[in-house]
């Protein structure tokens, strides 16, 4: 579904993604873990076309037998409406709008309207608290809910693959769960899953296949079962001794 | 110890060679040409003291007219014949009615003037930063053309001083261009100076540094201000009228040109900058007057500024000085200088030390 | 005394309009990039030019050339932004700032280059200057014009921004830009639209100036643009509703502060209000209704 290959990006003068390639596939949730500034979030926002990769290629194929596309050169404002939605570390919601301007917000380029309208019962089934908080300001919300909502938001484009930022930052554990049990139901449902976790231990456990980043490079890939297996990944970032 | 020496000519030597031309244009040039460089010699003094405050801290002032203004006035004021003083301000108080003073000490005077209202405004509009400060240093620009057109008694308000002794030629001129040059280019190469290139960088690890925030922005813009205050006496005296909107918007503009085109930080880019804007508005001047095209100088230049800021946005010399001065100095402060900021290509000094 | 202070009310009421209209266009433009546009008066001055040509060359209806100011406007904003600060985007906001400087100062200059300094008088057709008399106070029709169609456009501004895809695309992108294009929204067109909307307003603002003071100059737009942003700043910068509430105070402030106090201390009207600017700015920097924001 998407392939980056040997992705090469700067952050202003930094040199941050030194040839990275991975593979995302139909139905899957893969996850990207590594240390902080190993280059994950540069990794999903050179994806979503935020950042521009100054080498490399990026190719995306919405459906299992639809044609792939490339997209290394194409502006993140296009990049949505081709089915990859990123929900940004940090939340990031429109703290100024209101909850339901912010799921609205997530849908701005589609036009079905019927089908939006769905979109929103469904969102607000996956999160019922936002339902419940839907005229209140984005800012109001409690950081948990917050997440919820950015995930909700970016689910209200009908992305095919959702490109996911720390989704467990400073969050709750119990929440951290209830988050990844929505992951799971949201993967059920037919949106693949590309996942970038300080959280290894959890992230592995949901992902079916995983790679680990160091310092702009992926170093390790397998399926999550190998990885949380694997001694190197166990000691630096499982917290085994 | 080839570089020693070479550094301990160097100045010398270029401020001999200063006074050999200044001789030499006063002996051969005509009036006109000669209040020219005049203007020239002030616009350097302008800009670069302007430089310490914008170039050298980061602080974006557009208020350097008005301590020009102030220390116009109040040299203005200190020089006028007592006569005049008669004819044209009858309601000042007796004690400055009786004060006719030399040139010397009124620019003096005039730049202490305006280091003190540097120090009063400075010490609350300093919180402020990037743009606002621009913004609070244009309104204080505009506060003090107000005041000085209702002062009647002391500036004859809007209709402003005119009939000034001619004081100002061009020794005076040079002269104090080559003190401002001097003590400025001591500053930037001084511990003050490198206080004040790391707040430019970065704020808060110059203020981790110790170094004391509040202090060296006010130094920095007092500085400035003293020497924007002799240039104001300087300009009074050489037009021999004052008038409350000869210290504009538009001069503020074209110092800040100065800098920018120079490169902030960057000396000699002001003073370079300085004589090339004066040079193209005073050759432009004549055209403008024989096309009846008024206006024509500043809209060049501020085409030519929205260039520079496009295609070259550090400026001609972005923060450093050439190497053509600088290389002398090198040498002998070897050490200083790569531990400076101002050395290191980007000026990013600070930042790479961590 | 009361019919005085009547008439000085409605005299900051008009004033208070047109500061508002031109505020919005800063406010908007700054909400969205981070950049004091100095420029901005001047398009109040284009708009007043542009609203002279159309009176002088033929028999446009009024509300027609009204438009025609507005769309003006907005096309001279949507040119700055095209011309001079795209390309600098992402630059340190003083460049930002001294770009802005440099186009203010660019189109003054170009005004006394094409149209000569020389103020001129500006027409506006007789109905608009009947004279009604309300009680103690009078007013001319275009005073009343003046309010009744600044109100009018800021009310369609404010409905446009909060119940509108548009509006909320607006929003968002004020808000960040970088995500507002994870949503699909086109941040160039954000902000050329904040731009055309913000310019087209002062615009019209430069034609209700002419009307309002009869003579025209190419230096007219840049105090009371200067102004305008003490407006904006008052009521918080990047909230439009705050430069509405921040056009009307000013336009009371200052002419209350002319009419009331001893008229020694008229000629310190532009003082007063810069130093309202200086003190909001180091007490109140987010203004009466802005957001707490991080630089």
């Amino acid at each position: 579904m998407l392939e980056v290959r040997d992705s090469h990006a700067y952050i202003g003068q930094t040199y941050v993604l030194k040839g990275v390639s991975l593979e995302v596939r139909h139905g899957e949730i893969v996850a990207l873990i590594g240390a902080n500034g190993a280059g994950k979030t540069t990794t999903l926002s050179t994806i979503s076309g935020l950042t521009r990769s100054r080498r490399g290629k990026i190719l995306f194929r919405t459906d299992p037998d639809g044609t792939q596309r490339d997209i290394t050169r194409a502006p993140a404002e296009e990049i949505v409406g081709m089915g990859i939605s990123h929900c940004p570390e940090g939340r990031q919601v429109f703290s100024d709008l209101s909850v339901w301007e912010n799921l609205l917000i997530g849908a701005y380029l589609r036009k079905d309207k019927q089908a939006i309208q769905s979109d929103l019962r469904w969102v607000c089934e996956l999160f019922p608290i936002l339902g419940d908080r839907r005229r209140q300001s984005a800012g109001s919300l409690s950081g948990g809910e917050q997440m919820m909502l950015a995930i909700g938001r970016a689910l209200m484009s009908r992305p095919r693959l959702l490109l996911l930022d720390e989704p467990s930052l400073g969050l709750a554990p119990i929440l951290v769960e209830v988050i990844f049990e929505m992951l799971e139901q949201i993967n059920a449902q037919g949106t693949t899953i590309l996942l970038v976790e300080q959280n290894a231990r959890m992230a592995l456990e949901l992902a079916q296949r995983a790679y680990v980043m160091e310092t702009g490079r992926v170093t390790l890939s397998g399926t999550g079962r190998e990885l949380a297996e694997n001694e190197e990944v166990r000691k630096a970032y499982l917290g085994a001794t | 110890m080839m570089g020693w020496n070479r550094l301990r000519w160097f100045f010398p030597m270029l401020i001999l060679a200063g006074a050999i031309l200044v001789f030499v244009l006063r002996s051969t040039m005509n009036d006109y040409v000669l209040s020219i460089v005049c203007f020239t010699g002030i616009n350097i003094i302008l800009a670069v003291s302007l430089n310490v405050t914008n170039g050298f801290t980061g602080l974006f002032s557009l208020g350097h007219p008005a301590f020009m203004a102030v220390g116009g006035y109040v040299a203005a004021i200190l020089t006028f014949p007592v006569a005049r003083k008669a004819m044209l301000l009858p309601a000042l108080p007796a004690w400055l009615a009786a004060q006719q003073w030399s040139l010397l000490p009124a620019l003096i005077l005039g730049g202490l003037g305006a280091t003190f209202a540097a120090f009063r405004v400075g010490f609350s509009v300093l919180r402020l930063k990037g743009h606002y400060l621009a913004v609070a240093t244009l309104g204080f620009l505009i506060i003090l053309q107000v005041l000085i057109t209702n002062l009647e008694s002391y500036t004859r308000g809007p209709l402003g001083l005119n009939g000034l002794p001619m004081l100002t030629n061009l020794w005076w001129v040079y002269v104090w261009a080559v003190i401002t040059i001097y003590v400025c280019w001591k500053v930037k190469h001084s511990s003050l100076g490198r206080s004040m290139l790391a707040i430019r960088e970065n704020e808060i690890a110059a203020e981790c540094l110790g170094i004391p925030l509040a202090r060296t922005r006010i130094m920095s813009f007092a500085l400035g201000a003293f020497f924007a205050g002799v240039a104001g006496g300087l300009w009074a005296h050489l037009v021999t009228a004052i008038t409350p909107t000869t210290f504009s918007v538009i001069m503020a503009f074209n110092l800040v040109v100065m800098v920018v085109v120079g490169g902030s930080g960057s000396i000699t880019g002001a003073a370079f900058a300085a004589v090339m804007l004066t040079v193209v508005v005073e050759v432009l001047r004549p055209l403008e007057e024989s096309l009846e095209a008024y206006g024509i100088s500043e809209v060049i230049v501020a085409i030519g500024l929205l260039l520079i800021l496009l295609y070259r946005p550090q400026g001609l010399f972005g923060s450093q000085e050439p190497a053509f001065v600088v290389r002398q100095r090198q040498r002998v402060s070897g050490e200083v200088g790569r531990a400076s900021s101002y050395q290191n290509g980007k000026g990013g000094g600070i930042k790479s030390i961590f | 005394m009361g019919g005085y202070i009547a008439q000085q009310l409605v005299n900051g009421l008009i004033l208070g309009s047109m500061y508002a209209l031109v505020a919005i266009g800063f406010t908007m433009i700054y909400g969205i990039i981070r950049l004091i546009n100095f420029a901005h008066g001047d398009i109040v001055m284009i708009g007043a030019f542009v609203t002279l040509g159309l009176v002088i060359s033929g028999k446009i209806p009024f509300p027609v050339i009204m438009i025609l100011v507005f769309i003006a406007g907005a096309l001279m904003g949507i040119l700055i932004e095209r011309a001079a600060f795209r390309p600098m985007r992402g630059a340190p906001q003083v460049t930002g700032f001294i770009t802005s400087l440099a186009i203010a100062i660019l189109l003054q200059n170009l005004g006394i280059l094409l149209l000569t300094a020389q103020p001129r008088n500006f027409f506006c057709p007789d109905y608009l200057q009947t004279i009604f008399n309300f009680g103690p106070v009078s007013l001319r029709a275009i005073d009343f014009s003046i309010v009744v169609i600044a109100v009018v456009l800021m009310v369609f501004l404010v409905l446009l921004v909060r119940f509108t895809r548009l509006g909320m695309a607006m929003r968002a992108t004020a808000e960040n830009l970088n995500v507002a294009r994870l949503m699909g929204i086109n941040i160039n067109r954000t902000i050329m639209l904040a731009f055309a909307i913000g310019s087209g307003l002062a615009g019209v603002a430069g034609m209700m100036w002419g009307g309002k003071y009869g003579q025209i100059d190419p230096l007219l737009g840049f105090v009371p643009g200067l102004k305008a942003f003490v407006a904006a700043v008052i009521g918080g910068i990047g909230s439009i509703p705050g430069a509405m509430l921040g056009g009307y105070l000013l336009g009371f402030g200052e002419v209350l502060f002319v009419g009331l106090l001893p008229p020694i201390y008229s000629s310190y009207r532009d003082a007063f209000v810069f130093t309202t600017l200086i003190l909001i700015l180091l007490v109140l920097p987010t203004g009466l209704l802005g957001r707490k924001t991080e630089e």
